[in-house]
């Protein structure tokens, strides 16, 4: 090797060096605010979380009290969007995994299906108002609400699903045909279950999203303040991230305490969402025999 | 006694590759047939007719029949699901279900309905004897089927097929992915087993046909050239490529 | 032997038919309602008045400028953090990073893709907008900067995560390939592995603009709610209101079937068309994709 490649591999490599450091950094700064946010929120909300904070009624216009109208209506609002959207979700994945063929009509349902994702969630919001709340005449309610999420929350379950029953192994299922099984017995009895890691991860990770979602709600299901849990599902609720919306912008004299108080509710539910999915990720790939 | 009659059967598929020509072939019942021949010349593909698994294949157009105990199993109006069970099949990759070696066996006899634990036991037991595997498992059924080695991966795949009962076993280059002493295993269960199944088998090799086969059938792309006795294939066959292919002279 | 499906298995399969074609129903749905309520704008309100500079609904001025200007202000901002940051922490994860930080980044990716967008909104009233106002000596710290930088977070997990797929799915054999030339694995990153990812990179880009575009909590809650024409760069440092923002604080008070209600609904319908156009450029861009990759197989 003459000196001259020999003094350029070395600038090369110097180079290289500078450059892997610059991306440490440019990544450390994009994940670091996460992790500061988290401590932040931990910190300076732990203190106002009590028995009563969680399980109380607000009070004193919401100035006082606890927050378990807005828990409770979110745990609502949540069941409600997994009613609907699971099985229609799962449902549909099957179809576009295991039924569809490789032409014009599937390539139309694969647009749609990135058509909802992309749809603002304030237009989710608009378009409950408009069938659900009004045409429909479900009124401003859990179940109003809770299709409007749904719809919203479609596409993430149909293409999490679709991605983890694609990755079950083509020949489970020829061996499973070839042992006399009919095309739904080897979808359920093999394909589901390989792929129920992965279906419940997308499911989770898209009732993580609904549930935090304030938008779609606001014309259709979120009530502004409302000291009692609702009844039925015709009943509006309050729901912790209008809540906290709400306490955040809209009611002057708001003690500090109670906002910090919801937001680490919030953020505690998103966490344990996200340790589910990690739980269930590692869980599967210890087992999984393929 | 011709347990399959294939008459006049062809096939292409939708991207034009391997098809098979107007293939006409008596199959007996309680022999190994064995069908050799290079890759690619549609070997899987007839086997994988016999059971109509080619119906999850991209496939374009079949004419001709295939007779099983005189039904066409070609008519769209059959009972797949009846012939499966009757026709079961072996891969060439040990393709064991992500489940426990019992679940393994008993997976096609719960798909029909069969709850009853006692008959379930008695199957598993069976078929893991008729594959010589019994021996090696009997005392961990319920461990996962991935953890066996490959050879015993193989014979629980057989056993798998034989759960059902079937009157046909079909073998696709069972023994490709195994090494001589496993592959010896199978062969020695396959001659055992002709006693009571008809078995078609795709052979890893020349030799192994040679080993096991009452009846050879040589395919070339997509044509049977030849099929008769083993003795007589492989000792004078009419056909030139026949003589060439055994001989080793391509393939 | 006869031909027997149970009558169960036909209704099951009927059922994932239907469930498969829901998608395009809704698509439709949501589309017919946009017009139904949208197009009376169009007759409601004249035109000149809908597409000029004010928006002061009281006085039944609709000129939706303001806020579509207002959008685009701020999901430019947003792309000039979300873009650079986003792309490169992708390269770091997926060529860079030893396998146990991968573990711990991409969770922390997808941990910032489940923040709810109020929790974000009220970190920059309480934190990102007094900061911003005092080192830039703003008389408000809600502004499009503010909106901006936030969103920047909500669109890093898209174009992080998608990225990352893209930079996967390039063959291992291409970075063999470069480095057994002798190149470094800097140069590997940039002159192979990254641009044979580039499509998948810039749909990346195309759906993180379309989140940021569709976001409307946090961007109501930090940008003020001005709705003030964008003239010039310092439009940035001051009080800025989007199409989402507006929907979202106007709707609950208006009356179903007045002026104003159809003009909101216009404006949704701006925004769906909007979000449409980004998703289906982006999509063909990953479909054609996939066309060349099979060109190169076949």
């Amino acid at each position: 090797m003459s000196r001259y490649q020999e003094k350029s591999v070395h600038r090369q490599l110097l180079f290289e060096k500078a450059g892997f450091s610059i991306l440490t950094v440019l990544t450390i700064l994009t994940v670091l605010p996460i992790i500061a946010v988290v401590i932040y929120v931990i910190v300076l909300g732990s203190s106002a979380i009590s028995w009563d904070f969680i399980f109380e009624m607000p009070m004193d216009g919401m100035r006082a009290g606890g927050i378990w109208p807005a828990i409770v209506g979110t745990f609502y609002l949540t069941l409600g969007t997994a009613i609907f959207s699971v099985p229609l979700g799962v449902a549909a994945a099957i179809y576009l995994s295991e039924y569809a063929a490789d032409n014009q009509v599937t390539r139309t349902i694969r647009l749609a299906i990135i058509n909802l994702a992309g749809i603002p969630s304030v237009v989710y919001g608009l378009f409950g108002l408009g069938l659900f709340v009004i045409f429909l005449n479900f009124g401003t309610s859990i179940l109003s609400a809770s299709l409007t999420l749904s719809i919203m929350t479609l596409p993430v379950i149909i293409s999490t699903t679709e991605e983890a029953l694609s990755a079950v192994p083509q020949s489970f299922r020829v061996v499973s045909v070839s042992l006399g099984a009919t095309k739904w017995q080897t979808i359920r009895r093999m394909v589901l279950p390989q792929a129920l890691p992965g279906i419940l991860t997308g499911i989770v990770l898209g009732l993580e999203r609904a549930a935090g979602e304030t938008a779609p709600i606001l014309f259709t299901g979120a009530a502004f303040f409302l000291p009692r849990l609702p009844n039925s599902p015709l009943d509006a609720t309050m729901a912790l991230p209008y809540h906290l919306f709400v306490i955040s912008t809209q009611v002057p004299g708001m003690p500090i305490q109670i906002q910090y108080g919801t937001v680490m509710v919030l953020l505690f539910f998103v966490l344990i969402m996200n340790l589910i999915v990690t739980v269930i990720r590692s869980r599967a790939r210890a087992r999984r025999q393929w | 006694m011709d347990k399959i009659v294939v008459e006049n059967l062809s096939l292409k598929y939708s991207d034009g590759t391997e098809s098979l020509f107007n293939i006409n072939m008596n199959i007996k019942a309680n022999l190994i047939t064995a069908l050799i021949g290079p890759a690619g010349g549609g070997k899987s593909t007839f086997l994988r007719m016999m059971n109509r698994l080619n119906d999850l294949a991209d496939v374009k157009e079949v004419t001709g029949k295939v007779l099983i105990d005189g039904e066409n199993v070609l008519d769209p109006d059959i009972d797949v699901i009846a012939l499966r069970r009757k026709v079961g099949i072996v891969f060439s990759r040990p393709l064991p279900l992500p489940l426990t070696i019992y679940q393994n066996l008993t997976y096609g006899l719960e798909l029909a309905g069969e709850k009853r634990r006692s008959v379930l036991d008695e199957a598993v037991e069976r078929s893991l004897k008729l594959a010589e595997l019994w021996d090696e498992v009997s005392d961990r059924l319920k461990d996962p089927a991935s953890a066996l080695s490959g050879g015993q991966k193989q014979r629980l795949c057989l056993a798998r097929s034989l759960v059902l009962e079937p009157e046909i076993i079909l073998l696709d280059e069972p023994t490709s992915a195994l090494d001589p002493v496993a592959t010896a295993k199978i062969e020695n269960s396959l001659v055992e087993l002709k006693k009571q199944y008809t078995i078609l088998i795709a052979p890893h090799n020349t030799q192994q046909a040679g080993r096991i086969a009452d009846d050879v059938a040589f395919f070339l792309q997509g044509k049977l050239i030849e099929f008769g006795p083993t003795e007589i294939i492989y000792t004078r066959p009419t056909d030139q490529r026949t003589q060439d292919y055994i001989t080793g002279k391509f393939g | 032997m006869s031909k027997k499906l149970k009558s169960s298995e036909v209704i099951i399969t009927r059922g994932i038919q239907l469930s498969g074609f829901s998608s395009i129903l809704f698509v439709l749905m949501i589309l017919f309602f946009l017009l139904y309520e949208g197009i009376p704008a169009l007759f409601t309100v004249p035109l000149d008045d809908l597409f000029s500079s004010r928006w002061y609904p009281i006085e039944e001025y609709y000129g939706i400028i303001p806020l579509l200007l207002g959008s685009l202000v701020v999901t430019l901002g947003a792309s000039m953090v979300a873009v650079p940051f986003g792309i490169l922490t992708a390269v770091y994860i997926s060529e860079i990073a030893p396998a146990w930080l991968k573990e711990i980044l991409k969770p922390l990716v997808e941990l910032l893709a489940g923040f709810p967008s109020v929790v974000l909104g009220f970190l920059g009233i309480l934190v990102v907008s007094p900061f911003l106002r005092d080192v830039l000596h703003l008389p408000t710290g809600l502004t499009a900067l503010t909106g901006s930088l936030l969103l920047g977070g909500i669109a890093i997990p898209t174009i992080v995560s998608i990225s990352e797929d893209a930079l996967n799915n390039v063959p291992e054999t291409y970075r063999q390939g470069s480095l057994a030339l002798g190149l470094t694995r800097w140069q590997t990153i940039w002159g192979v592995t990254v641009p044979a990812a580039r499509s998948g990179i810039l749909t990346a880009i195309m759906l993180g603009l379309g989140r940021t575009i569709g976001e409307t909590m946090t961007v109501m809650m930090v940008t003020g709610n001005a709705p003030i024409l964008p003239n010039s760069l310092k439009v940035l440092f001051m009080p800025i209101r989007t199409m989402t923002a507006t929907i979202a604080s106007e709707m609950g008070e208006v009356a179903t079937g007045s002026p104003h209600y159809h003009v909101l609904f216009f404006i949704a319908m701006v925004l769906f068309l909007f979000t449409l156009a980004v998703n289906i450029i982006a999509s063909k861009i990953s479909f054609s994709r996939m066309k060349r990759s099979e060109r190169i197989l076949s």
